[in-house]
Protein backbone atom coordinates (compact mmCIF):
# COMPACT_ATOMS: atom_id res chain seq x y z
CA UNK A 1 0.00 0.00 0.00
CA UNK A 2 2.76 2.38 1.00
CA UNK A 3 4.72 1.49 -2.11
CA UNK A 4 1.72 2.15 -4.31
CA UNK A 5 1.20 5.61 -2.83
CA UNK A 6 4.83 6.50 -3.44
CA UNK A 7 4.39 5.56 -7.05
CA UNK A 8 1.38 7.74 -7.61
CA UNK A 9 3.17 10.66 -6.09
CA UNK A 10 6.24 10.55 -8.34
CA UNK A 11 6.65 10.45 -12.13
CA UNK A 12 6.41 6.94 -13.53
CA UNK A 13 9.99 6.73 -14.87
CA UNK A 14 11.43 7.39 -11.43
CA UNK A 15 9.11 4.89 -9.88
CA UNK A 16 9.82 1.82 -12.01
CA UNK A 17 12.71 0.67 -9.85
CA UNK A 18 10.95 0.92 -6.52
CA UNK A 19 7.74 -0.55 -7.85
CA UNK A 20 9.38 -3.57 -9.53
CA UNK A 21 6.15 -5.49 -9.18
CA UNK A 22 6.00 -9.24 -9.10
CA UNK A 23 5.23 -10.94 -12.36
CA UNK A 24 1.82 -12.58 -11.96
CA UNK A 25 1.61 -16.32 -12.75
CA UNK A 26 -0.38 -15.83 -15.94
CA UNK A 27 1.99 -13.07 -17.13
CA UNK A 28 5.17 -15.17 -17.02
CA UNK A 29 6.60 -15.64 -20.51
CA UNK A 30 8.51 -18.83 -21.22
CA UNK A 31 10.61 -18.40 -24.37
CA UNK A 32 12.81 -21.21 -25.62
CA UNK A 33 12.71 -22.92 -22.25
CA UNK A 34 13.75 -19.73 -20.48
CA UNK A 35 12.29 -17.22 -18.04
CA UNK A 36 15.01 -14.58 -18.15
CA UNK A 37 13.59 -12.04 -15.73
CA UNK A 38 13.41 -12.59 -12.00
CA UNK A 39 9.78 -12.93 -10.94
CA UNK A 40 10.37 -10.46 -8.09
CA UNK A 41 12.87 -8.23 -9.83
CA UNK A 42 15.56 -9.32 -7.40
CA UNK A 43 17.91 -12.24 -6.83
CA UNK A 44 16.64 -14.90 -4.46
CA UNK A 45 18.23 -16.17 -1.27
CA UNK A 46 19.84 -19.59 -1.75
CA UNK A 47 19.70 -20.51 1.93
CA UNK A 48 15.96 -19.88 2.05
CA UNK A 49 15.68 -21.75 -1.23
CA UNK A 50 17.16 -24.90 0.27
CA UNK A 51 14.48 -24.75 2.99
CA UNK A 52 11.66 -24.27 0.47
CA UNK A 53 13.02 -27.15 -1.59
CA UNK A 54 13.02 -29.56 1.35
CA UNK A 55 9.80 -28.42 3.06
CA UNK A 56 7.01 -30.94 2.44
CA UNK A 57 4.33 -28.27 2.44
CA UNK A 58 6.23 -26.04 -0.02
CA UNK A 59 8.52 -27.34 -2.76
CA UNK A 60 8.74 -30.91 -1.47
CA UNK A 61 11.20 -31.37 -4.32
CA UNK A 62 12.86 -34.19 -2.37
CA UNK A 63 9.68 -36.23 -2.85
CA UNK A 64 10.95 -36.93 -6.34
CA UNK A 65 14.59 -35.71 -6.53
CA UNK A 66 17.75 -36.69 -4.70
CA UNK A 67 19.84 -33.67 -3.66
CA UNK A 68 23.13 -34.95 -2.20
CA UNK A 69 24.09 -31.69 -0.41
CA UNK A 70 20.81 -32.00 1.52
CA UNK A 71 21.59 -35.58 2.62
CA UNK A 72 20.73 -34.69 6.22
CA UNK A 73 17.07 -34.45 5.16
CA UNK A 74 15.38 -37.84 5.31
CA UNK A 75 13.87 -39.75 2.41
CA UNK A 76 14.76 -38.41 -1.00
CA UNK A 77 12.63 -39.94 -3.74
CA UNK A 78 13.85 -41.22 -7.10
CA UNK A 79 10.88 -40.49 -9.35
CA UNK A 80 13.06 -37.90 -11.11
CA UNK A 81 16.77 -37.36 -11.86
CA UNK A 82 19.04 -36.20 -9.00
CA UNK A 83 19.47 -32.43 -8.90
CA UNK A 84 23.20 -32.74 -8.19
CA UNK A 85 25.14 -30.63 -10.68
CA UNK A 86 21.94 -29.27 -12.19
CA UNK A 87 23.44 -25.78 -12.66
CA UNK A 88 26.00 -27.30 -15.06
CA UNK A 89 23.17 -28.56 -17.24
CA UNK A 90 20.80 -25.59 -17.14
CA UNK A 91 21.19 -21.81 -17.00
CA UNK A 92 19.51 -19.73 -14.32
CA UNK A 93 16.79 -18.67 -16.79
CA UNK A 94 16.14 -22.30 -17.72
CA UNK A 95 16.01 -23.41 -14.09
CA UNK A 96 13.47 -20.67 -13.42
CA UNK A 97 11.34 -21.88 -16.33
CA UNK A 98 11.51 -25.49 -15.07
CA UNK A 99 10.34 -24.49 -11.60
CA UNK A 100 7.63 -22.15 -12.95
CA UNK A 101 6.05 -24.74 -15.25
CA UNK A 102 7.97 -27.90 -16.14
CA UNK A 103 5.28 -28.87 -18.64
CA UNK A 104 6.21 -25.94 -20.82
CA UNK A 105 9.88 -26.95 -20.71
CA UNK A 106 9.93 -30.77 -20.84
CA UNK A 107 6.54 -31.88 -22.15
CA UNK A 108 2.85 -32.04 -21.23
CA UNK A 109 3.57 -35.54 -20.00
CA UNK A 110 5.97 -34.67 -17.20
CA UNK A 111 4.87 -35.56 -13.67
CA UNK A 112 6.68 -32.54 -12.22
CA UNK A 113 4.14 -30.04 -10.84
CA UNK A 114 4.08 -26.42 -12.05
CA UNK A 115 5.10 -24.36 -9.04
CA UNK A 116 4.13 -20.95 -10.38
CA UNK A 117 1.22 -21.52 -12.70
CA UNK A 118 -2.56 -21.61 -12.46
CA UNK A 119 -2.79 -24.06 -15.33
CA UNK A 120 -3.09 -27.12 -13.07
CA UNK A 121 -5.37 -30.13 -12.48
CA UNK A 122 -9.17 -30.12 -12.12
CA UNK A 123 -11.10 -29.84 -8.84
CA UNK A 124 -8.33 -27.95 -7.02
CA UNK A 125 -8.95 -27.92 -3.27
CA UNK A 126 -11.22 -24.92 -2.66
CA UNK A 127 -8.89 -23.03 -0.35
CA UNK A 128 -6.07 -23.32 -2.90
CA UNK A 129 -8.01 -22.28 -6.00
CA UNK A 130 -6.30 -19.43 -7.82
CA UNK A 131 -3.11 -19.89 -5.79
CA UNK A 132 0.25 -21.13 -6.96
CA UNK A 133 2.21 -23.77 -5.02
CA UNK A 134 5.08 -21.35 -4.40
CA UNK A 135 5.17 -17.54 -4.25
CA UNK A 136 7.32 -15.55 -6.66
CA UNK A 137 9.80 -14.98 -3.82
CA UNK A 138 9.98 -18.71 -3.03
CA UNK A 139 10.57 -19.54 -6.70
CA UNK A 140 13.44 -17.04 -6.80
CA UNK A 141 14.91 -18.50 -3.61
CA UNK A 142 14.73 -22.04 -5.03
CA UNK A 143 16.31 -20.89 -8.29
CA UNK A 144 19.10 -19.18 -6.33
CA UNK A 145 19.76 -22.46 -4.51
CA UNK A 146 19.65 -24.53 -7.71
CA UNK A 147 22.32 -22.31 -9.29
CA UNK A 148 24.68 -23.38 -6.48
CA UNK A 149 24.37 -27.07 -7.47
CA UNK A 150 27.50 -27.37 -9.56
CA UNK A 151 30.08 -30.06 -10.22
CA UNK A 152 30.27 -32.86 -7.71
CA UNK A 153 29.15 -30.92 -4.64
CA UNK B 1 -3.35 -61.21 24.73
CA UNK B 2 -0.44 -63.16 23.38
CA UNK B 3 -1.45 -62.12 19.91
CA UNK B 4 -1.50 -58.49 20.93
CA UNK B 5 2.12 -58.47 22.10
CA UNK B 6 3.21 -60.20 18.91
CA UNK B 7 1.40 -57.51 16.95
CA UNK B 8 3.10 -54.70 18.81
CA UNK B 9 6.52 -56.13 18.11
CA UNK B 10 5.75 -56.57 14.47
CA UNK B 11 4.44 -53.07 14.01
CA UNK B 12 7.45 -51.46 15.69
CA UNK B 13 9.77 -53.50 13.52
CA UNK B 14 7.99 -52.49 10.39
CA UNK B 15 8.00 -48.79 11.22
CA UNK B 16 11.73 -48.75 11.82
CA UNK B 17 12.09 -50.78 8.62
CA UNK B 18 10.88 -47.71 6.74
CA UNK B 19 14.27 -46.09 7.00
CA UNK B 20 15.79 -48.82 4.84
CA UNK B 21 15.38 -48.18 1.14
CA UNK B 22 17.93 -50.46 -0.38
CA UNK B 23 15.89 -51.56 -3.38
CA UNK B 24 13.64 -49.92 -5.89
CA UNK B 25 12.14 -52.87 -7.73
CA UNK B 26 9.35 -55.17 -6.65
CA UNK B 27 10.83 -58.15 -4.81
CA UNK B 28 11.24 -61.58 -6.34
CA UNK B 29 9.34 -63.65 -3.80
CA UNK B 30 6.30 -65.84 -3.33
CA UNK B 31 3.42 -65.32 -0.93
CA UNK B 32 1.72 -68.21 0.83
CA UNK B 33 -1.13 -67.50 3.24
CA UNK B 34 -2.77 -70.33 5.20
CA UNK B 35 -0.90 -72.87 3.05
CA UNK B 36 -2.32 -71.41 -0.11
CA UNK B 37 -0.05 -69.80 -2.68
CA UNK B 38 -1.29 -66.37 -3.78
CA UNK B 39 -1.09 -65.22 -7.37
CA UNK B 40 0.93 -62.04 -6.97
CA UNK B 41 2.04 -61.72 -10.61
CA UNK B 42 -0.39 -62.30 -13.45
CA UNK B 43 -0.39 -61.77 -17.18
CA UNK B 44 -2.21 -58.50 -17.81
CA UNK B 45 -5.59 -58.59 -19.60
CA UNK B 46 -5.74 -57.39 -23.20
CA UNK B 47 -5.54 -53.60 -23.54
CA UNK B 48 -3.66 -53.14 -20.25
CA UNK B 49 -0.72 -50.68 -20.18
CA UNK B 50 1.51 -53.23 -18.39
CA UNK B 51 2.49 -56.74 -19.51
CA UNK B 52 2.23 -58.03 -15.99
CA UNK B 53 0.04 -57.01 -13.08
CA UNK B 54 1.74 -57.02 -9.68
CA UNK B 55 0.36 -57.23 -6.18
CA UNK B 56 1.15 -54.29 -3.89
CA UNK B 57 2.65 -56.88 -1.50
CA UNK B 58 5.73 -57.09 -3.76
CA UNK B 59 6.54 -53.44 -3.07
CA UNK B 60 6.44 -53.51 0.70
CA UNK B 61 9.21 -53.88 3.29
CA UNK B 62 10.14 -57.39 4.34
CA UNK B 63 8.57 -57.05 7.81
CA UNK B 64 5.29 -55.88 6.31
CA UNK B 65 5.34 -58.76 3.84
CA UNK B 66 6.05 -61.27 6.60
CA UNK B 67 3.15 -59.95 8.68
CA UNK B 68 0.73 -60.45 5.80
CA UNK B 69 2.04 -63.95 5.14
CA UNK B 70 1.26 -65.01 8.71
CA UNK B 71 -2.46 -64.95 9.48
CA UNK B 72 -1.70 -65.26 13.18
CA UNK B 73 0.40 -62.08 13.15
CA UNK B 74 -1.79 -60.16 10.68
CA UNK B 75 -3.74 -57.53 12.70
CA UNK B 76 -6.30 -57.41 9.88
CA UNK B 77 -7.51 -60.84 11.01
CA UNK B 78 -9.09 -59.13 14.01
CA UNK B 79 -11.39 -57.34 11.55
CA UNK B 80 -12.21 -60.70 9.96
CA UNK B 81 -13.16 -62.07 13.39
CA UNK B 82 -15.24 -58.99 14.12
CA UNK B 83 -16.91 -59.34 10.73
CA UNK B 84 -17.85 -62.94 11.51
CA UNK B 85 -19.45 -61.81 14.75
CA UNK B 86 -21.50 -59.18 12.87
CA UNK B 87 -22.46 -61.75 10.24
CA UNK B 88 -24.21 -63.72 12.96
CA UNK B 89 -25.71 -60.77 14.86
CA UNK B 90 -29.42 -60.04 14.51
CA UNK B 91 -30.13 -56.37 13.69
CA UNK B 92 -33.08 -54.32 12.45
CA UNK B 93 -36.87 -54.59 12.62
CA UNK B 94 -37.14 -57.94 10.84
CA UNK B 95 -35.13 -59.83 13.45
CA UNK B 96 -32.56 -61.17 11.03
CA UNK B 97 -28.79 -61.45 10.73
CA UNK B 98 -26.80 -61.97 7.53
CA UNK B 99 -26.59 -65.66 8.41
CA UNK B 100 -30.39 -65.95 8.62
CA UNK B 101 -30.45 -65.70 4.83
CA UNK B 102 -26.92 -66.63 3.77
CA UNK B 103 -26.08 -69.32 6.35
CA UNK B 104 -22.39 -70.22 6.51
CA UNK B 105 -20.34 -67.53 4.77
CA UNK B 106 -17.46 -69.91 4.10
CA UNK B 107 -19.81 -71.71 1.71
CA UNK B 108 -22.24 -69.04 0.47
CA UNK B 109 -19.73 -66.19 0.19
CA UNK B 110 -16.83 -68.25 -1.10
CA UNK B 111 -15.20 -66.44 -4.06
CA UNK B 112 -18.01 -63.85 -4.17
CA UNK B 113 -15.75 -60.89 -3.29
CA UNK B 114 -13.40 -61.68 -6.18
CA UNK B 115 -16.09 -60.72 -8.67
CA UNK B 116 -17.17 -57.30 -7.37
CA UNK B 117 -17.99 -54.60 -8.38
CA UNK B 118 -20.97 -56.06 -10.21
CA UNK B 119 -23.75 -54.63 -12.33
CA UNK B 120 -26.91 -54.03 -10.30
CA UNK B 121 -29.90 -54.10 -12.65
CA UNK B 122 -32.23 -52.45 -10.15
CA UNK B 123 -29.88 -49.60 -9.23
CA UNK B 124 -28.71 -49.41 -12.86
CA UNK B 125 -25.09 -49.01 -11.76
CA UNK B 126 -22.18 -51.05 -10.49
CA UNK B 127 -22.23 -51.86 -6.78
CA UNK B 128 -19.47 -53.00 -4.45
CA UNK B 129 -19.59 -55.18 -1.32
CA UNK B 130 -20.18 -52.22 0.98
CA UNK B 131 -23.22 -51.12 -1.04
CA UNK B 132 -24.48 -54.68 -1.25
CA UNK B 133 -24.30 -54.98 2.55
CA UNK B 134 -26.30 -51.77 2.97
CA UNK B 135 -28.82 -53.03 0.44
CA UNK B 136 -29.41 -56.18 2.49
CA UNK B 137 -29.61 -54.16 5.68
CA UNK B 138 -32.27 -51.76 4.44
CA UNK B 139 -34.26 -54.11 2.17
CA UNK B 140 -34.13 -57.40 4.02
CA UNK B 141 -33.29 -56.65 7.64
CA UNK B 142 -35.10 -53.40 8.28
CA UNK B 143 -31.83 -51.99 9.62
CA UNK B 144 -30.10 -48.65 9.11
CA UNK B 145 -27.49 -48.59 6.34
CA UNK B 146 -23.94 -48.33 7.65
CA UNK B 147 -22.32 -44.92 7.27
CA UNK B 148 -19.21 -44.80 5.12
CA UNK B 149 -16.27 -46.32 6.99
CA UNK B 150 -18.32 -47.28 10.04
CA UNK B 151 -16.28 -49.88 11.92
CA UNK B 152 -18.99 -52.48 11.20
CA UNK B 153 -19.00 -51.74 7.47
CA UNK B 154 -15.25 -52.21 7.18
CA UNK B 155 -15.21 -55.37 9.33
CA UNK B 156 -18.09 -57.05 7.49
CA UNK B 157 -16.58 -56.16 4.10
CA UNK B 158 -13.23 -57.55 5.23
CA UNK B 159 -14.93 -60.77 6.40
CA UNK B 160 -16.78 -61.24 3.10
CA UNK B 161 -13.73 -60.45 0.95
CA UNK B 162 -11.65 -62.83 3.06
CA UNK B 163 -13.88 -65.70 1.94
CA UNK B 164 -12.22 -65.26 -1.48
CA UNK B 165 -8.64 -65.40 -0.17
CA UNK B 166 -6.47 -66.70 -3.01
CA UNK B 167 -9.17 -66.50 -5.70
CA UNK B 168 -8.16 -64.47 -8.78
CA UNK B 169 -9.93 -61.14 -9.28
CA UNK B 170 -12.21 -61.28 -12.31
CA UNK B 171 -15.09 -58.90 -12.98
CA UNK B 172 -17.78 -59.24 -15.61
CA UNK B 173 -17.77 -56.24 -17.93
CA UNK B 174 -20.41 -57.70 -20.24
CA UNK B 175 -23.24 -57.20 -17.75
CA UNK B 176 -25.49 -54.15 -18.17
CA UNK B 177 -23.53 -50.96 -18.78
CA UNK B 178 -20.35 -52.10 -17.06
CA UNK B 179 -18.31 -51.35 -20.17
CA UNK B 180 -19.25 -47.67 -20.19
CA UNK B 181 -18.47 -47.40 -16.47
CA UNK B 182 -15.09 -48.96 -17.25
CA UNK B 183 -14.54 -46.28 -19.92
CA UNK B 184 -15.49 -43.54 -17.51
CA UNK B 185 -13.17 -45.00 -14.88
CA UNK B 186 -10.35 -45.14 -17.37
CA UNK B 187 -10.85 -41.49 -18.26
CA UNK B 188 -10.73 -40.56 -14.57
CA UNK B 189 -7.60 -42.64 -14.04
CA UNK B 190 -5.75 -40.49 -16.54
CA UNK B 191 -7.29 -37.15 -15.53
CA UNK B 192 -4.94 -34.87 -13.63
CA UNK B 193 -6.41 -33.37 -10.50
CA UNK B 194 -5.54 -30.75 -7.94
CA UNK B 195 -2.90 -28.10 -7.57
CA UNK B 196 -0.18 -30.74 -7.89
CA UNK B 197 -1.70 -31.86 -11.18
CA UNK B 198 -1.25 -35.63 -10.82
CA UNK B 199 -3.39 -38.39 -12.27
CA UNK B 200 -3.49 -41.91 -10.84
CA UNK B 201 -1.20 -42.84 -13.73
CA UNK B 202 1.41 -40.21 -12.74
CA UNK B 203 2.18 -42.27 -9.65
CA UNK B 204 1.00 -45.85 -10.31
CA UNK B 205 1.89 -46.17 -13.98
CA UNK B 206 4.65 -43.72 -14.92
CA UNK B 207 6.43 -43.84 -11.55
CA UNK B 208 5.63 -47.43 -10.55
CA UNK B 209 8.57 -49.02 -8.71
CA UNK B 210 10.07 -45.62 -7.78
CA UNK B 211 10.17 -43.97 -4.39
CA UNK B 212 8.12 -40.83 -3.77
CA UNK B 213 9.73 -39.69 -0.52
CA UNK B 214 9.70 -42.88 1.60
CA UNK B 215 6.83 -44.52 -0.30
CA UNK B 216 7.61 -47.27 -2.77
CA UNK B 217 5.05 -46.78 -5.54
CA UNK B 218 3.13 -49.91 -6.50
CA UNK B 219 0.64 -50.37 -9.31
CA UNK B 220 -2.11 -49.23 -6.92
CA UNK B 221 -3.97 -52.55 -7.02
CA UNK B 222 -7.17 -53.16 -5.08
CA UNK B 223 -6.92 -56.92 -4.45
CA UNK B 224 -5.92 -56.58 -0.78
CA UNK B 225 -8.75 -54.28 0.37
CA UNK B 226 -9.80 -53.53 3.02
CA UNK B 227 -6.14 -53.50 4.14
CA UNK B 228 -4.56 -53.19 7.56
CA UNK B 229 -2.24 -50.15 7.87
CA UNK B 230 0.47 -49.87 10.50
CA UNK B 231 0.58 -46.06 10.12
CA UNK B 232 -2.94 -45.62 11.36
CA UNK B 233 -3.09 -48.95 13.24
CA UNK B 234 -6.40 -49.80 11.64
CA UNK B 235 -8.26 -51.00 8.59
CA UNK B 236 -8.46 -48.89 5.43
CA UNK B 237 -11.35 -49.27 3.00
CA UNK B 238 -10.85 -48.91 -0.73
CA UNK B 239 -12.77 -45.66 -1.12
CA UNK B 240 -10.86 -44.24 1.81
CA UNK B 241 -7.60 -45.06 -0.03
CA UNK B 242 -8.90 -43.56 -3.30
CA UNK B 243 -9.91 -40.40 -1.47
CA UNK B 244 -6.54 -40.20 0.25
CA UNK B 245 -4.67 -40.47 -3.04
CA UNK B 246 -6.87 -37.77 -4.59
CA UNK B 247 -6.43 -35.53 -1.52
CA UNK B 248 -2.67 -35.87 -1.98
CA UNK B 249 -2.97 -34.14 -5.35
CA UNK B 250 -4.48 -31.19 -3.43
CA UNK B 251 -7.89 -31.68 -5.01
CA UNK B 252 -11.40 -31.79 -3.55
CA UNK B 253 -12.26 -35.41 -2.80
CA UNK B 254 -15.27 -37.12 -4.41
CA UNK B 255 -17.71 -38.74 -1.97
CA UNK B 256 -17.34 -42.42 -1.14
CA UNK B 257 -19.54 -44.60 -3.41
CA UNK B 258 -20.15 -41.61 -5.74
CA UNK B 259 -20.44 -42.41 -9.44
CA UNK B 260 -16.87 -41.18 -9.94
CA UNK B 261 -15.37 -43.49 -7.35
CA UNK B 262 -17.52 -46.43 -8.48
CA UNK B 263 -16.31 -45.94 -12.07
CA UNK B 264 -12.77 -45.79 -10.76
CA UNK B 265 -13.34 -48.96 -8.71
CA UNK B 266 -14.59 -50.82 -11.80
CA UNK B 267 -11.60 -49.73 -13.89
CA UNK B 268 -8.91 -50.19 -11.23
CA UNK B 269 -10.30 -53.61 -10.27
CA UNK B 270 -10.01 -54.64 -13.92
CA UNK B 271 -6.39 -53.43 -13.89
CA UNK B 272 -5.70 -56.13 -11.29
CA UNK B 273 -7.42 -58.97 -13.13
CA UNK B 274 -5.88 -62.33 -12.24
CA UNK B 275 -4.31 -61.32 -8.91
CA UNK B 276 -5.48 -63.29 -5.87
CA UNK B 277 -7.73 -61.59 -3.36
CA UNK B 278 -5.42 -60.96 -0.36
CA UNK B 279 -7.88 -59.38 2.06
CA UNK B 280 -6.85 -58.36 4.65
CA UNK B 281 -3.52 -57.30 3.10
CA UNK B 282 -0.97 -55.53 5.32
CA UNK B 283 0.54 -52.17 4.40
CA UNK B 284 2.66 -49.65 6.30
C1 LIG C 1 6.32 -35.37 -8.59
C2 LIG C 1 7.66 -35.33 -9.04
C3 LIG C 1 8.49 -34.08 -9.03
C4 LIG C 1 8.56 -33.06 -8.08
C5 LIG C 1 7.77 -32.93 -6.78
C6 LIG C 1 9.55 -32.15 -8.55
N1 LIG C 1 10.09 -32.59 -9.73
FE1 LIG C 1 11.63 -31.73 -10.78
N2 LIG C 1 11.49 -33.18 -12.22
C7 LIG C 1 10.63 -34.25 -12.18
C8 LIG C 1 10.87 -35.08 -13.34
C9 LIG C 1 10.14 -36.38 -13.68
C10 LIG C 1 11.93 -34.48 -14.08
C11 LIG C 1 12.60 -34.94 -15.39
C12 LIG C 1 11.89 -34.42 -16.58
C13 LIG C 1 10.80 -35.39 -16.99
O1 LIG C 1 11.11 -36.58 -17.15
O2 LIG C 1 9.67 -34.97 -17.12
C14 LIG C 1 12.29 -33.29 -13.33
C15 LIG C 1 13.31 -32.42 -13.71
C16 LIG C 1 13.77 -31.36 -12.97
C17 LIG C 1 14.91 -30.55 -13.30
C18 LIG C 1 15.88 -30.80 -14.46
C19 LIG C 1 16.82 -31.88 -13.95
C20 LIG C 1 17.94 -32.31 -14.87
O3 LIG C 1 18.83 -33.00 -14.38
O4 LIG C 1 17.91 -32.01 -16.05
C21 LIG C 1 15.02 -29.60 -12.32
C22 LIG C 1 16.06 -28.49 -12.22
C23 LIG C 1 13.95 -29.82 -11.38
N3 LIG C 1 13.19 -30.90 -11.79
C24 LIG C 1 13.73 -29.08 -10.24
C25 LIG C 1 12.72 -29.30 -9.30
C26 LIG C 1 12.47 -28.47 -8.14
C27 LIG C 1 13.33 -27.28 -7.75
C28 LIG C 1 11.38 -28.97 -7.51
C29 LIG C 1 10.63 -28.43 -6.32
C30 LIG C 1 10.38 -27.03 -6.23
C31 LIG C 1 10.98 -30.16 -8.24
N4 LIG C 1 11.80 -30.32 -9.32
C32 LIG C 1 9.92 -30.98 -7.89
C33 LIG C 1 9.71 -34.53 -11.19
C34 LIG C 1 9.46 -33.76 -10.06
C1 LIG D 1 1.08 -38.42 -5.64
C2 LIG D 1 1.11 -39.83 -5.85
C3 LIG D 1 -0.16 -40.64 -5.99
C4 LIG D 1 -1.25 -40.41 -6.77
C5 LIG D 1 -1.52 -39.25 -7.72
C6 LIG D 1 -2.15 -41.53 -6.56
N1 LIG D 1 -1.62 -42.40 -5.66
FE1 LIG D 1 -2.40 -44.19 -5.07
N2 LIG D 1 -0.85 -44.43 -3.78
C7 LIG D 1 0.22 -43.57 -3.63
C8 LIG D 1 1.12 -44.09 -2.62
C9 LIG D 1 2.42 -43.44 -2.15
C10 LIG D 1 0.55 -45.30 -2.17
C11 LIG D 1 1.13 -46.27 -1.11
C12 LIG D 1 2.22 -47.09 -1.75
C13 LIG D 1 1.68 -47.94 -2.87
O1 LIG D 1 1.00 -48.96 -2.61
O2 LIG D 1 1.89 -47.60 -4.05
C14 LIG D 1 -0.68 -45.50 -2.93
C15 LIG D 1 -1.52 -46.61 -2.80
C16 LIG D 1 -2.64 -46.83 -3.57
C17 LIG D 1 -3.46 -48.02 -3.47
C18 LIG D 1 -3.24 -49.18 -2.51
C19 LIG D 1 -2.34 -50.21 -3.13
C20 LIG D 1 -2.03 -51.33 -2.17
O3 LIG D 1 -1.49 -52.34 -2.64
O4 LIG D 1 -2.29 -51.22 -0.98
C21 LIG D 1 -4.47 -47.89 -4.39
C22 LIG D 1 -5.59 -48.86 -4.66
C23 LIG D 1 -4.26 -46.61 -5.06
N3 LIG D 1 -3.15 -46.00 -4.53
C24 LIG D 1 -5.07 -46.12 -6.06
C25 LIG D 1 -4.92 -44.84 -6.62
C26 LIG D 1 -5.87 -44.25 -7.55
C27 LIG D 1 -7.10 -44.94 -8.10
C28 LIG D 1 -5.42 -42.99 -7.82
C29 LIG D 1 -6.07 -41.91 -8.62
C30 LIG D 1 -7.38 -41.51 -8.24
C31 LIG D 1 -4.18 -42.82 -7.11
N4 LIG D 1 -3.92 -43.94 -6.38
C32 LIG D 1 -3.38 -41.68 -7.18
C33 LIG D 1 0.45 -42.42 -4.33
C34 LIG D 1 -0.41 -41.87 -5.27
Amino acid sequence: MKRFLTCVAVPAFLCSQAAAVEIAPDAVKIDEMKVSQSLTGATGNAEEGAKVLANRGLGNCLACHVVTPLAKEQFHGNVAPALDGVADRWSEAELRAIVVDAKRVFSEETVMPAFYSLDVGINVRKDLAGKTILTAQQVEDVVAYLTTLKGSN
Amino acid sequence: MKRLSVLLLVSVASISGLAVMAYADPVDDTLTIDDREMIIRAKAPKGHPFDEVLSGWLFRESETRATEADSFANPGMLAVERGEELWNTVDGSMGKSCSSCHNDASATMKDVGAHFPKWDAKARKPVNIEMKINDCRTERMGAEPYKFDAEEQVALTTYIKHQSLGTPVQIDLSEGEMQSWWEKGKELYYTRTGQLDFSCASCHEKSMGKFIRADHLSQGQVNGFPTYRFNTAGMVSLHNRFRGCIRDTRAEMPKAFSDELMALEVYVTWRGTGLSVETPAVRQ
